[in-house]
């Protein structure tokens, strides 16, 4: 009997502990789908952030390390400078990728460290119940932003894919969503491309993936989507913003 | 057993760490224990700068030099500020084209030597401290004159060998120099 | 025998860390221990190793802390404000039992200080800096000789019982030239099933973390961090005694402080003050039971530092409050003259007599 559908080998049997109806777990799958694809399991070491996805350590059948807050590009720049020959990811949520680990994040990829990014962003701290993100939209409420985001008060979300496009370094850097069957596929072949660029020696890839946080949005999850398309996607536009070996080729033409 | 304190202060800019660097390859290849302990910071992009050399023919103990045998003095402020510290019966040298001034202590011998007169016109302008080490070679016999070239040597980057030779004329005008 | 060199005690320890074999160094400028990055720029390069400049002393320490983890031999250096940006990054490190290989060139603190040698880290590097309960091995080294012998014998600690060995300097060791010779470096090697390696499909993932979010999960792991921090305690105290055999007065100092104090020590003893110095080499583990031991023979025991008197409080609790203890000490940058220190003997000879 032909096998249609099964868990990708790439993630353990460990039952995820996220919230009903997160997309952690849609995301986790992609990346695990693009490690079985590329045969990387054996080669591949995870860096896990602090944040939602802090026990990725134990979804990933890859060797696996917990960073510090916002440190994982650094701990996975050391981690490949050691091992070029290895396949080193991050999977960082927006408050570790973009607040705390700003500098580690734009410096890894100036230096275009050869690894891949993997960064979710739903607009705000899931794990520590809801707080205000560096991403999170104007007028937004959370539990630290109560009366909305003002942005005359704490400034305007950062738009993590625009900022490092402007960088010479990065390979690649693009957002994807997963609202919806059409974007999650979109976004499975842009994490594949991710991890085939580093295969490729050719660089920092970073994949945005806006998501959704049912849960701290106050949100079904249903809702969670619409919003994802109707608030979230107008603000963080998908799409790639940045591909140095297209454009390339692109010149050559 | 013999212990040697020297200090050589000056301006930074004048080459005090690179005398004192001398001394203490003198030093080495002469198997003598050695320290040699730079001040380092801000203040040596132009301010004062000094440099303290152990030589000694036993384990050098504290680096750091309260009451010089030896004192080398390449300007004004660093001949005032140390004066006093050098022990009775020590060494006082003195370039005497930037400082005019008078040792006014009868219980050290003082030296007083224009050495940056001298390098300038021995084409050396910038060699001025080690007119200094020449004549503070000759007065110390331990550390006698014989493998100086070898010394420099050592001092110099293979790249920029045809220093040895400007650094050797230096040294011999400091030490042939008679007040 | 080997050549002897002149050395810059910060080049001493790059150098050294090379022949250790480490070939990897991440680090971020600061002064006074720019030499050892320096070093290990032009050399990496050469020699097939990695040297990069971090863009702060947090990543740096995360860039050590995954090159650990990978299983490598790795190194970071800084002076005072520096390792604490890198405290952060040490508690992850221990929690995560992976060896490193750290340096502070300690300058004159709090907050920006100076750049003057100083000793005010001694708290920081023994009793923790970084949240948590953890050790690491304090290695204060005296000469630049040492500076090379102790950053060999650092590596190998790190990797032996899989914990950070920090070698605690100060500006003036870091800065001074003495001649060294580099002997044949006595690397031990360790295997390392836990590093990342990739699984290679061949075993199950290794996971190194510090996360446990049971607290008898945590608990359990600390304990057992605790036996093998014993072991060393057991294992590993490193000290120096100088003129102690009839002393009657007991100076206790490290690094820079115990060269001054040796000088003193001797001048002393020629006047016939019976006075020794005893030099902790391993400031963690604490040679506990020399100074015990000692608080049965002497009478008073004088402590010299370069700080507002910070090992005085181990020394007390190793001679449990004894015998008297006093402090001889300049902060900030200062370094006390021998003659100060003659005189805190003298001082302590009056409560003898």
């Amino acid at each position: 009997m032909a096998i249609v559908f099964q868990k990708p080998h790439a993630l353990t049997d460990a039952v995820l502990h996220y919230c009903p109806g997160c997309p952690h777990g849609i995301i986790h799958r992609l990346v695990a789908e693009a490690i079985d694809h590329l045969g990387i399991e054996g080669e591949a070491i995870g860096v896990a952030p602090v944040g939602c996805a802090v026990m990725a350590y134990d979804y990933f059948a890859c060797d696996m390390i917990e960073a510090a807050h916002g440190r994982a590009p650094a701990t996975a720049t050391g981690i490949k400078r050691c091992r070029p020959d290895n396949i080193v990811f991050t999977y960082q949520g927006d408050g570790d990728l973009a607040s705390i680990g700003m500098a580690e994040t734009v410096h890894a990829a100036a230096r275009n460290e050869n690894i891949t990014v993997i960064f979710v962003n739903n607009a705000i701290y899931g794990m520590t119940g809801g707080q205000m993100a560096p991403t999170s939209l104007p007028g937004q409420v959370t539990q630290t932003s109560p009366y909305g985001r003002d942005v005359n008060h704490c400034g305007w979300p950062i738009r993590v894919c625009e900022l490092l496009s402007t960088l010479e370094g990065p390979e690649y850097v693009a957002r994807v969503a997963v609202n919806n069957v059409k974007n999650v596929k979109a976004a499975g072949k842009a994490i594949q491309k991710a991890f085939q660029n580093q295969i490729d020696k050719k660089g920092f890839s970073l994949i945005e993936v806006v998501s959704a946080c049912p849960t701290n949005w106050g949100m079904t999850p249903q809702k969670a989507l619409e919003w994802v398309e109707s608030d979230m996607i107008p603000y963080y536009p998908l799409g790639v913003y940045k591909d140095r070996s297209a454009a390339k080729e692109a010149e050559a033409r | 057993m013999k212990t040697t304190q020297i200090l050589i202060a000056g301006f930074g800019g004048q080459g005090i760490l690179f005398a004192g660097k001398f001394l203490a390859y003198k030093g080495l290849l002469e198997d003598l224990q050695v320290s040699w302990l730079p001040s380092y910071g801000p203040e040596m992009r132009g301010g004062t700068a000094n440099c303290n050399v152990i030589l000694s023919d036993d384990p050098v103990g504290s680096p750091i030099i309260t009451d010089p045998d030896v004192l080398i003095a390449m300007n004004l402020p660093s001949l005032q500020k140390y004066v006093d510290a050098v022990v009775p019966g020590g060494q006082i040298y003195v370039d005497s084209t930037l400082i005019s001034e008078k040792v006014s202590r009868t219980d050290v011998q003082t030296y007083y030597i224009p050495a940056t007169q001298m390098a300038n016109d021995a084409g050396v302008p910038t060699l001025a401290n080690m007119v200094m080490m020449g004549h503070v070679l000759k007065n110390n016999p331990e550390l006698s004159f014989d493998g100086t070239e070898a010394t420099v040597a050592k001092l110099v980057p293979p790249s920029k060998a045809q220093l040895v030779e400007l650094n050797m004329k230096a040294l011999q005008a400091g030490k042939d120099y008679q007040p | 025998m080997a050549e002897r060199v002149l050395m810059k005690g910060n080049e001493a320890i790059a150098e050294a860390a090379i022949r250790a074999g480490c070939r990897h160094y991440f680090g971020y400028p600061i002064t006074p221990q720019t030499e050892v990055a320096a070093y290990m720029a032009k050399k990496m390069p050469k020699i097939g190793g990695v040297f990069l400049q971090a863009e702060s002393e947090i990543a740096s320490i995360n860039m050590v802390y995954g090159a650990a983890a990978a299983g490598m031999r790795v190194m970071t250096s800084s002076s005072s404000p520096g390792i604490s940006l890198k405290s952060e990054g040490l508690s992850y490190i221990a929690g995560s039992d992976v060896p490193a290989f750290v340096v502070n060139v300690q300058r004159g603190g709090p907050g920006l200080g100076g750049i003057q040698p100083s000793q005010s880290d001694y708290f920081q590097a023994t009793k923790g800096g970084g949240h948590g309960d953890y050790r690491m091995i304090v290695l204060a080294p005296a000469s630049v000789q040492e500076m090379a012998s102790l950053t060999i014998k650092g590596f190998n600690l790190a990797d032996k019982y899989l914990m950070t060995s920090m070698i605690l300097a100060d500006g003036t060791i870091g800065q001074m030239m003495e001649p060294i010779t580099f002997e044949d470096a006595a690397v031990e090697t360790y295997d390392k099933p836990w590093a990342l390696t990739g699984t290679k499909l061949q075993r199950k993932h290794n996971i190194v973390n510090s996360l446990y979010l049971k607290p008898d999960e945590l608990e359990k792991k600390n304990i057992e961090r605790f036996e093998r921090y014993k072991v060393v305690e057991e294992n590993e105290v490193m000290y120096e005694e100088y003129r102690m055999e009839d002393a009657e007065i007991c100076v206790v100092a490290f690094g820079i402080a115990s060269r001054v104090a040796k000088n003193a020590v001797a001048e002393a003893r020629k006047a016939g003050v019976k006075v020794g110095l005893i030099r902790p080499i391993t400031l963690w583990p604490f040679p506990k039971m020399a100074l015990r031991a000692a608080a049965e023979r002497v009478k008073s025991f004088v402590c010299v530092e370069l700080n507002m008197g910070q090992m005085i409080e181990d020394v007390r609790l190793a001679t449990e409050c004894k015998r008297p203890v006093s402090l001889c000490n300049r902060t900030g940058g200062m370094i006390p003259s021998p003659d100060q220190v003659l005189a805190s003997i003298r001082e302590a000879q009056k409560g003898v007599n």
